[in-house]
C-alpha cells in the first residue's frame, strides 16, 4: 500500500489513514498528512512538469509556497483549478491532478525540442520578434499561445460557496514558527485579542520540517505545549491553512483561509474558502525565510532540491528521496540535511562547499560521520536528464571566485543545494516598509517601518533559533503593550537550544563559468520562466541597468511564484554584470498576492443577485404579473413596456403612446428622486442651487428647476413644489437622486452652515403614480375626494392635498409627456392599492399602463431632454435653448459665473436641435455623428451627434434630438448623419419640440 | 483600505466614505467681480500635494457629514480629521 520510497517510520503522517489519488492518470497512494508533492516523491515520481519556454523536464524543488515547478491542474470540471502548487496541496482521498505545460505527455514532450534551439530564444525575444513585420504577429501569437500556457481555467459555473469575514484584533501574528508562536503566546497572556495565521495545515513553521531538540525534547513537543496554552485563551483565534496574502493601508491585512480544500467530502455548510479582512492595531510578521538555490549548469534537473526541503521530506513526510546524495552548500545550515539524509538511509557521497575548511559545529559533526567534505569546490555540471547520474566538481578560489583545475565526477541521484536564506520580506515590503541589504548575512532584511508592524525571526534576518525565540517573545509583549495590554515586560526564553558556532556564508549568486558569462548556459536562475544567468548578462550588455527593466526584459520573476526562489540570485548576478553593489541594485516591488488566490474567494458571496442591491417599487409585483419587461435604471427595476400577447416591443410602445395621447395611460414614477426640504431658509437655499427665482412662488405652486455644477454645466433637473412657506419637495432624476443629495449637503455643510435648512431623502417613502392623457381628469374625479379638479381651481403646475382611493395623497399637476397629467404621491405602503384603484377606475377609458420606453418617446416628441441621456455634463442651459430659465435678477447661484466664461459663450457650441429625416420612415441610430456634407474626403468634419431617436406613432414620422455646432441658427438646414463609410441619412434641422409646441394640451 | 476617523462617529473603514477631493477651498465671495482666470483657478486648479494634503470626505454610509482630513499622500497616513468650521479655510481669492 505505501509508496516504495516511504520510510518505515517517522514523519507527521497518520499511517492508519491511507489515501488514494491520481496523478497524470495513474493511481497512487499516500497518507493523511501528506501533500501531493510528498506523496508523489514517496511513490518515486520525480518528473512533475515541463518548463515554460524550453520544455525541459522538471521535478519538485521545494516544500512550500516557493515551489516553482510542481504546478498542477487540480480536480475536474466544474471544480478544476489550474496552477495549483503541489507542495501546498494537502492530500485527500480521490484527489486527481495532472501536470500543466506539457504535451502530449510529461515523459515525452514534443516542445522540449525547442530546448535544442534555445539560443534562438534570447532575452527580449518577444520584443525583438514583434517589432516587424506586423503581419506576422498573428502567426507568432498562434504558435506561442499553443506552446505556452499554464493549465486551463474551468469553463463551468463554480459550484462552491465562498465567504468573507471582517475581523478586528489587537495583534495579528503571521507565521507560527519559533518566533511567531513565541510572540503569540506572549501577547495572548496579556489578554490582548490575538489572531495567529499560518499558511500550513499545522502550526510550527520550520519546526515541522526539522529534527531539532528544544530543551532536550523534540521541537514539536514545545509547539504542542504552546498551542495547548493558546487554545485556552478566549481572545486568541488560531487560523491554520490561512495565508496572509496582502498587507494594505492602515494595518489592513487580507488572509485567505482554505476551509475545505483539504477534504474530499464537503459538509455542505462550510464555504470552500474564506477571506478574512483583518484590521489589526499591531502586526507581528514572523513569515520565516526561503532557502536560496545555487545556480550552476543543469541545476534544474529533477532531483536537484533545496536542502531544507530535503530535510522536510525526510522529517515531516518520511520520504526516502534517493539512494545516494550530494549536498552543495555555501553555508552551514545545509549540513543538518546531511544528518537527515543519513538518518533516512540515504548515502551521502559528499558535501561540496566553496569555502575552505568549514569548521562550524555542524560541519564537524558531519565529518565525524565519515562523510567526505569537498571544500573549495563547486558543482559545474549535472549529468543525466530525467534522472541524475552524477555531478561534476571543480575547485574554486575563494577570493577571486575563479574555478580552476581538473573536473571530476561524483555518482549520485540526488543533489541538495543551499545558497543561503532570503528573509520572506514580502508583507513588510507591501506595508510600505523599506529593505536594506545586510552584507554580513548576504540578504535583504527589513529596514524602516511604515506602519505599526514588526518583523521577527528569520524574516528579519535572524537565523539563530535562540534569538528567534527571544525576539518573538519581545515582539509579542511590545505589540500587546502598544495596544494597551500587559505591562511591557516579557518572560524568559525557556525553550532555548544548544549554542552552535557557524562559519560565515560565502556569497555566491551563481557558480562562475570558465568562459564568457553571456554565452547561453543552462544555469537557471528562475525555473518557472526559464531565465538563465546568461540572459541577465545579455540584458546588462544591451544596456539594461534597472532591475525593474531587466525583470521585464528577461522575464525574471514574472511567473506566478513571483520569483520567490530566483529573484535575489538574479539581482546578485545583475550586480556582478554591472560591477555594482547589490545594495545599489535593490529589489523589484513585492506585490500582493503573496500566493495566487482564486477569483471565487475574491468575489465571495458578492455575486449573482447579491452583487448589487436591487431596488423595486411598491408596485413591482403588479408589473411582473402584467408581464412587463423591465429596464435597469441605476439599481432600480423599472417597467420598460408591457407587451400584450405576442406583441413586439415596437408594437407595444406604439400602443402605449397612442393611449396616452388619445385617452389615458398610467406610469409608475416612484423611482423619481424626492428630497424633502425644510427650514426657515429653504427659499434662500433654492435660490442658490437653481438658476431661476423662487421668491414669488406661492404655497401650492410648482416650478421646474435646472441645477448646474459650478462649471455651469447642467447637472440635474426636476419640479419642486412649495408645500408650506418653509417646506418644499424637490424632485430629481431617478438616477441622479443620490448625487444631488450629496451635492446639496456639501454646500449646506461646508459653504452655507448659516442656512437653517434640513434635507431628507424621501424617495422610498412615497409611491408616485402618474396618470397622463385627455381622460386623466375624468378618471381622477372618480377616485379623488376633497379637491376641486377644475382647471381654474387646480391649474397646471399646482400641488394639492386630498384623499385618493381612500388614502391621503399629494397630487402634482405636472407633465413630462405634454398631456393633461396628474402625479399622485401616497405613502409607499399604499402604492399598490392606489395603482389597482387607478387601473380599476380607468377601465372605461381603456387605461393603459406604459413603461419607460413610451415615456421616453412621448417626452422626445415634446423636446424635453433627459439629463444623462441627452446631456453628458458638457452642456450649458443655453446649449439646451433654456436661457429662459436663467433669472437675470439674481446676483449669484451655483454655476452662474461659469456661464459668462469665454468658452461658455462661444456661438459655435453644440446646441440642442430636432432632426427630421428626409425619408420619414428612417430612424437614425442613437449616437450617430452629424456631418455637413454627404461627399468629400474622409475624415469628414463632425458637426455633432444624435442623442435620442424614435419613430413617432403620434406624428407618423421619425424624430430625433441631437447636438449640432451652432445648431440654433441652422433651423431648416440640411445635414447628414453618417452610418458607415458608404451610407448617410439626410435630415433637416428643426425645433426640438415636435408636438404641441404651444403646450395647449397639458393646460386644459 | 484606509481607516478614517470620522469626527462625529469615530474610526470606520474607508468603504463607508466618499472622497470629495481637496478640502477647505472657499467659494469666492463675489464671483461676478473676479476675472475668468481667478474663477477658473477656483473651479479647476487643485494642489495635488505630495505630502500633507487637506481633503474633504463624506461619511456617506454613516452620519452623512462632510468633514476635513489631513492625509499624507505618500504614506496614506491620516494625521487629523476636523469638523467643518473647526479650522480656518484658506481663501482662493
Ligand atoms: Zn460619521
Amino acid at each position: 500500500m505505501r509508496g516504495a520510497y516511504r520510510l518505515n517510520s517517522g514523519g507527521r503522517l497518520d499511517r492508519d489513514r491511507p489515501l488514494e489519488f491520481t496523478f497524470n492518470g495513474r493511481i497512487y497512494s499516500g497518507y493523511v498528512g501528506d501533500t501531493l508533492a510528498s506523496a508523489l516523491l514517496a511513490n518515486g515520481v520525480r518528473l512533475v512538469g515541463r518548463s515554460f519556454k524550453y520544455h525541459r523536464p522538471r521535478g519538485i524543488v521545494g516544500s512550500g509556497s516557493e515551489e516553482p515547478n510542481a504546478l498542477v491542474q487540480l480536480g475536474k470540471n466544474p471544480r478544476t483549478s489550474p496552477n495549483q502548487i503541489a507542495t501546498q496541496i494537502e492530500l485527500y482521498d480521490g484527489l486527481s491532478a495532472s501536470s500543466v505545460n506539457c504535451w502530449p505527455s510529461v515523459k515525452f514532450d514534443i516542445r522540449s525540442l525547442t530546448g535544442m534551439f534555445s539560443s534562438l530564444l534570447p532575452p527580449g525575444f518577444y520584443y525583438k520578434t514583434f517589432m516587424w513585420p506586423r503581419f506576422l504577429w498573428g502567426l507568432y501569437e498562434l504558435i506561442l499561445r499553443r506552446s505556452g500556457g499554464y493549465g486551463v481555467a474551468p469553463d463551468m459555473k463554480d459550484p462552491d460557496r465562498y465567504d468573507k469575514i471582517n475581523a478586528h484584533c489587537d495583534v495579528l501574528i503571521v507565521g507560527s514558527g519559533p518566533a511567531g508562536l513565541s510572540a503569540a503566546v506572549e501577547a495572548g497572556r496579556t489578554g490582548a485579542r490575538v489572531i495567529l495565521v499560518d499558511e500550513q495545515a499545522e502550526f510550527g513553521g520550520s519546526i515541522l520540517n526539522a529534527n531539532e531538540n528544544y530543551h532536550k525534547s523534540h521541537g514539536m513537543n514545545w509547539v504542542s505545549s504552546i498551542l495547548d496554552e493558546l487554545k485556552l485563551m478566549p481572545e486568541v483565534t488560531l487560523l491554520p491553512r490561512s495565508t496572509a496574502f496582502g498587507y494594505y493601508d492602515h494595518n489592513f491585512v487580507g488572509v485567505l483561509e482554505r476551509v475545505t480544500d483539504h477534504s474530499s467530502i464537503s459538509d455542505g455548510l462550510s464555504p470552500r474558502q474564506r477571506i478574512w479582512r483583518v484590521r489589526a492595531k499591531e502586526v507581528v510578521l514572523a513569515t520565516g525565510s526561503i532557502e536560496r538555490p545555487l545556480v550552476f549548469q543543469n541545476n534544474d534537473r529533477p532531483g536537484v532540491m533545496l536542502a531544507s526541503s530535503v530535510s522536510a521530506y525526510i522529517n515531516r513526510y518520511a520520504v526516502k528521496l534517493g539512494s545516494s546524495a550530494v549536498v552543495f552548500t555555501n553555508n552551514d545550515s545545509a549540513y543538518s540535511s546531511v544528518l537527515d539524509l543519513l538518518s533516512s538511509g540515504v548515502d551521502v557521497a559528499g558535501v561540496i562547499d566553496p569555502r575552505p575548511k568549514p569548521n562550524g559545529t555542524l560541519p564537524n559533526i558531519v565529518r565525524s560521520h565519515g562523510v567526505p567534505i569537498f571544500d573549495s569546490s563547486v558543482i559545474v555540471d549535472v549529468k543525466g536528464s530525467k534522472n541524475i547520474r552524477a555531478v561534476e566538481l571543480m575547485n574554486i578560489d575563494y577570493d577571486s571566485k575563479k574555478i580552476y583545475g581538473k573536473s571530476h565526477k561524483l555518482r549520485c541521484d540526488l543533489v541538495a543545494v543551499s545558497g543561503g536564506w532570503n528573509p520572506t520580506v514580502h508583507l513588510h515590503s507591501q506595508s510600505g516598509g523599506t529593505l536594506r541589504y545586510d552584507v554580513s548575512k548576504s540578504c535583504f532584511v527589513p529596514g524602516i517601518n511604515s506602519q505599526n508592524e514588526q518583523s521577527v525571526g528569520s524574516c528579519n534576518g535572524t537565523f539563530d533559533l535562540k534569538e528567534c525565540i527571544d525576539d518573538g517573545i519581545k515582539a509579542g509583549s511590545r505589540a500587546a503593550y502598544a495596544t494597551g495590554f500587559g505591562v511591557g515586560e516579557w518572560s524568559e526564553n525557556t525553550a532555548c537550544t544548544d549554542f552552535q558556532t557557524e562559519d560565515p556564508l560565502c556569497p555566491m549568486w551563481k557558480v562562475p563559468s570558465s568562459g564568457n558569462e553571456s554565452k547561453w548556459t543552462k544555469q537557471f536562475v528562475d525555473f518557472q520562466t526559464d531565465t538563465s544567468s546568461s540572459d541577465i548578462y545579455i540584458a546588462a550588455r544591451e544596456g539594461y541597468e534597472s532591475i525593474q527593466h531587466v525583470k521585464r526584459y528577461t522575464t525574471l520573476g514574472m511567473g506566478n511564484d513571483q520569483g520567490k526562489l530566483g529573484n535575489i540570485n538574479g539581482i546578485g548576478i545583475l550586480a556582478d554584470a554591472l560591477g555594482q553593489d547589490i545594495s545599489d541594485i535593490g529589489t523589484t516591488t513585492f506585490r500582493p498576492n503573496y500566493t495566487p488566490i482564486s477569483y471565487g474567494a475574491l468575489a465571495g458571496p458578492d455575486k449573482g443577485i447579491l452583487f448589487d442591491p436591487v431596488r423595486k417599487t411598491a408596485i413591482h409585483e403588479w408589473h411582473e404579473a402584467a408581464g412587463a419587461k423591465f429596464e435597469n435604471v441605476g439599481q432600480w427595476k423599472r417597467p420598460w413596456f408591457y407587451p400584450r400577447g405576442r406583441e413586439f416591443m415596437e408594437e407595444a410602445v406604439e400602443r402605449e403612446c397612442l393611449a396616452v395621447r388619445e385617452s389615458v395611460g398610467v406610469l409608475d414614477a416612484s423611482t423619481l428622486g424626492k428630497i424633502d426640504i425644510k427650514g426657515p431658509n429653504a427659499t434662500d437655499f433654492l435660490e442658490r442651487v437653481y438658476t431661476n427665482s423662487w421668491r414669488k412662488l406661492q404655497v401650492g405652486q410648482c416650478r421646474y428647476g435646472l441645477m448646474l455644477g459650478e462649471d455651469g454645466m447642467v447637472m440635474d433637473d426636476g419640479v419642486t413644489a412649495k408645500l408650506e412657506d418653509d417646506h418644499y419637495l424637490m424632485h430629481t432624476t431617478s438616477s441622479g437622486a443620490g448625487n444631488v443629495m450629496n451635492w446639496l449637503e456639501l454646500w449646506l455643510q461646508t459653504e452655507w452652515p448659516d442656512l437653517n435648512v434640513y434635507l431628507t431623502s424621501v424617495t422610498d417613502q412615497w409611491a408616485t403614480i402618474q396618470i397622463n392623457g385627455p381622460n386623466s381628469r375624468n378618471l381622477l374625479s372618480k377616485i379623488c375626494e376633497g379637491i376641486d379638479l377644475t382647471n381654474d381651481a387646480f391649474p397646471y403646475m399646482a400641488v394639492r392635498r386630498g384623499v385618493v382611493a381612500g388614502v391621503q395623497a399629494r397630487i402634482f399637476r405636472v407633465s413630462f409627456v405634454g398631456e393633461l397629467s396628474y402625479e399622485i404621491n401616497v405613502n409607499a405602503d399604499y402604492g399598490l392599492h392606489l395603482w389597482e384603484s387607478v387601473i380599476g377606475a380607468g377601465k372605461n377609458y381603456g387605461i393603459t399602463p406604459f413603461g419607460t420606453e413610451a415615456m421616453h418617446l412621448l417626452r422626445a416628441e415634446k423636446g424635453y431632454v433627459i439629463v444623462g441621456q441627452d446631456t453628458d455634463g458638457s452642456m450649458t442651459p443655453s446649449d439646451l435653448g433654456m436661457n429662459w430659465i436663467i433669472t437675470k435678477r439674481k446676483d449669484d447661484f451655483l454655476g452662474k459665473r461659469s456661464l459668462s466664461r469665454e468658452d461658455s459663450i462661444r456661438t459655435d457650441r453644440k446646441q440642442l436641435v430636432g432632426l427630421i429625416t428626409e425619408d420619414p420612415s428612417t430612424v437614425i441610430p442613437e449616437g450617430s455623428q452629424v456631418i455637413s456634407s454627404s461627399s468629400g474626403s474622409v475624415p469628414v468634419p463632425m458637426l455633432g451627434h444624435i442623442t435620442s431617436s424614435y419613430m413617432s406613432p403620434t406624428l407618423g414620422h421619425s424624430i430625433a434630438l441631437g447636438f449640432v455646432e451652432g445648431g440654433h441658427s441652422k433651423l431648416g438646414e440640411k445635414v447628414y448623419v453618417s452610418i458607415n463609410d458608404s451610407k448617410v441619412i439626410s435630415a433637416f434641422i428643426s425645433n426640438p419640440v415636435f408636438y404641441d409646441p404651444q403646450g395647449k394640451r397639458q393646460d386644459v | 483600505m484606509l481607516m478614517i476617523d470620522c469626527p462625529w462617529c469615530g474610526n470606520r473603514d474607508e468603504s463607508e466614505f466618499m472622497y470629495g477631493g481637496e478640502g477647505n477651498i472657499v467659494r469666492p465671495q463675489d464671483p461676478e467681480s473676479i476675472s475668468d482666470d481667478s474663477w477658473s483657478d477656483y473651479l479647476f486648479m487643485r494642489k495635488n500635494t505630495k505630502g500633507l494634503y487637506m481633503e474633504q470626505w463624506l461619511h456617506s454610509y454613516g452620519c452623512r457629514r462632510w468633514f476635513l482630513a489631513e492625509r499624507e499622500t505618500v504614506s496614506y497616513e491620516i494625521l487629523n480629521t476636523h469638523k467643518i468650521g473647526e479650522i480656518n479655510p484658506e481663501s482662493k481669492s
